[in-house]
């Protein structure tokens, strides 16, 4: 496939791909491209394959069909690529601080010892800085509490200025306040780096002034739209099979579980936003 | 025997050369079973280490049956059996652990039938004893530069895979995102772990080799949070105990009943063994103290609340 000229080359190219986990499709015929500093949502109930997709951008789960390139490659690795796994279960007596790890992120590939200068370190703490994580530098990674291990991984996989980001729930040990500000981090250096970002959440709400465009997975296929189109109350009721409502308030979409008829009037009232897990 | 004996105690102990082919041995084993000890306990894997060390005593036994020179009988085993269990797949934990815990079973199996066929051809049975327990004042001095030469390359292996171990031992995913040949990293750094083991279980035998491979590296871990400083402090605590070990045995030939020196191999492990003890000791108390001085300065900080500061 040669690129059209004045047409720029997508980060990844997905082109009918299917993963065949254990005997059972987990997916297939899945199909989308992910431009330059294009954020994207990949939503789906639990076991949908969300996480199998992200394993597959990276090359650690094998296609049945199909191919997928990350950056002009067979699979996605190295400097350009940050990744940030759903579970990460670090041992509390792992002698990496968290400076250490973020500094991994940035040479960890690279054989021999680790012979640091002083702009390493100081790239590594302007990375914890921009996740507000700068007094967790000297801490033990496997000693902090789940939100901080989130960041300081977040940071990690930000700290090479990748052109491409994959994070399983990155939203998922943090609290309202933080959840805010990771997603306006996130965007911002999305637009500021041109950094693609695909990352996979339960509840869409803080996404949805970031997302450009969702992939949502159902029924062993993908679908891929922007947000107008996907955070709308018929697709998204179809997607999960039971009632969903997509509501504006103060100006702001908001995904809400329905239950029967939709109730406008506590919709009105409820401030703050409402942010349960969808179902 | 005896004659032996009275042969290495009867001179002082710097001036013997036996005591000096023990010294470079044993503290230069303890150095490199030490740095590769750190990266063994980050990765969870002191069952292989101990498993390695059993599969090399077929080596080590083997050699010592037909009447060679045992080093390169443990470390041919070693090496050898540390590729075999990394590429038999081995992806899960639980199956690396069952997958271990046969193939060294056989292998100390192995290692009974060579002893035995060895003793009653008429070797020495010191020997035997020497291959499972060590018998560092009996080594020939001609290992010592073969001892040097696999110890630095087991050293250098551990060196280049350092980053990708750390990261690795992070999560091996994101090593993998990063670009860390995975596969490739365990496999380089099994047989460095296998060449650690093996020139132990030379100095302080087989059964033992473990203790000097993860008591020094559980110790510095216990201490620091930086891998740099683990292998510093792994490395002073390993060759510490090895020196000082040494020479208990050496100079218990004086003070013992019957003048009946202690091992070396014995004296090595119990003082690993109380160095361990003394940092878990340390770091209770250290912690208890911290917990403390947090109460205090929580309770100055409510008392300047108070008083509406």
């Amino acid at each position: 496939m040669t690129a059209v000229h004045g047409e720029r080359e997508p980060i990844v190219r997905i082109s009918d791909a299917a993963v065949v986990l254990g005997g059972r499709t987990v997916w297939s015929q899945v199909g989308f491209d992910v431009q330059p500093g294009e954020f994207l949502g990949l939503i789906g109930t639990n076991g949908t394959g969300k996480t199998t997709l992200l394993r597959a951008i990276l090359g650690t789960v094998p296609l049945a069909e199909g191919s997928i390139q990350v950056l002009g490659h067979a699979r996605g690795r190295g400097h350009d690529l940050g990744y940030v796994p759903q579970k990460v279960v670090v041992d509390p007596d792992l002698p990496l601080r968290a400076r250490d790890v973020v500094a991994l992120g940035l040479d960890g590939a690279k054989v021999g010892l680790p012979l640091r200068t002083r702009s390493t370190w100081e790239r590594v703490e302007r990375a914890l800085g921009a996740v507000d994580a700068q007094d967790l530098s000297e801490r033990r990674i496997g000693r902090l509490s789940g939100g901080q291990q989130q960041r300081v991984l977040l940071a990690q996989s930000l700290v090479s200025d990748p052109k491409l980001v994959l994070l399983d729930e990155p939203l998922a040990n943090l609290d309202p306040a933080s959840v805010q500000e990771i997603v306006a981090l996130l965007g911002r250096i999305s637009r500021e780096r041109n950094m693609a970002v695909i990352l996979t959440a339960h509840d869409m709400n803080p996404l949805l002034p970031v997302l450009d465009r969702i992939v949502y997975l159902a029924k062993g296929h993908a679908a891929v739209g922007t947000t107008q189109e996907v955070a709308r109350t018929d697709v998204l009721t179809r997607l999960y099979g039971s009632p969903i409502e997509v509501v504006t308030v103060h100006g702001r979409v908001v995904i809400l579980p329905a239950s029967g008829a939709p109730d406008t009037e506590a919709v009105h009232h409820s401030e703050p936003v409402q942010r349960e897990p969808l179902p | 025997m005896t004659g032996i004996r009275m042969g290495i105690f009867s001179g002082g102990f710097f001036t013997t050369e036996a005591v000096w082919t023990a010294l470079l041995v044993g503290g230069f084993a303890a150095l490199v079973a030490a740095v590769a000890g750190v990266f063994t306990v980050m990765r969870g894997q002191s069952f292989a280490g101990h498993a390695l060390a059993d599969l090399g005593a077929v080596g080590g036994s083997g050699a010592f049956l037909l009447g060679v020179s045992q080093l390169w009988g443990f470390v041919g085993a070693g090496v050898l059996a540390a590729i075999v269990l990394e590429v038999i797949g081995l992806h899960r934990v639980r199956e690396r652990d069952i997958a271990t815990g046969i193939v060294f079973g056989f292998g100390l199996g192995l290692t009974a039938l060579f002893l035995y066929l060895g003793t009653t051809l008429g070797h020495s049975s010191n020997q035997a004893v020497a291959v499972l327990f060590g018998s560092l004042f009996s080594i020939d001095p001609g290992v010592v530069g073969p001892v040097i030469g696999l110890g630095v390359l087991s050293l250098a292996l551990v060196m280049l895979v350092s980053r990708w171990l750390s990261l690795e031992a992070l999560d091996a995913d994101i090593a993998r995102a990063r670009g860390v040949p995975v596969r490739l990293a365990g496999v380089l750094f099994m047989v460095a772990l296998a060449l650690a083991v093996e020139l132990t279980a030379l100095s302080i035998g087989a059964v033992l080799a473990t203790a000097l491979l993860i008591g020094p590296a559980a110790c510095a871990l216990q201490v620091t949070s930086r891998i740099p400083r683990a292998m510093w402090v792994a490395v002073v605590v390993g060759v510490g105990c090895t020196v000082l070990g040494i020479f208990i045995s050496y100079e218990s030939y004086a003070w013992s009943p019957g003048h009946r020196a202690w091992p070396a191999s014995f004296c090595i492990v119990a003082i690993v063994f109380v160095c361990y003890l003394s940092t878990r000791v340390w770091n209770t108390v250290s912690a208890a103290m911290t917990r403390r001085r947090g109460v205090r300065r929580v309770g100055q900080v409510s008392e300047r609340i108070r008083e509406g500061n």
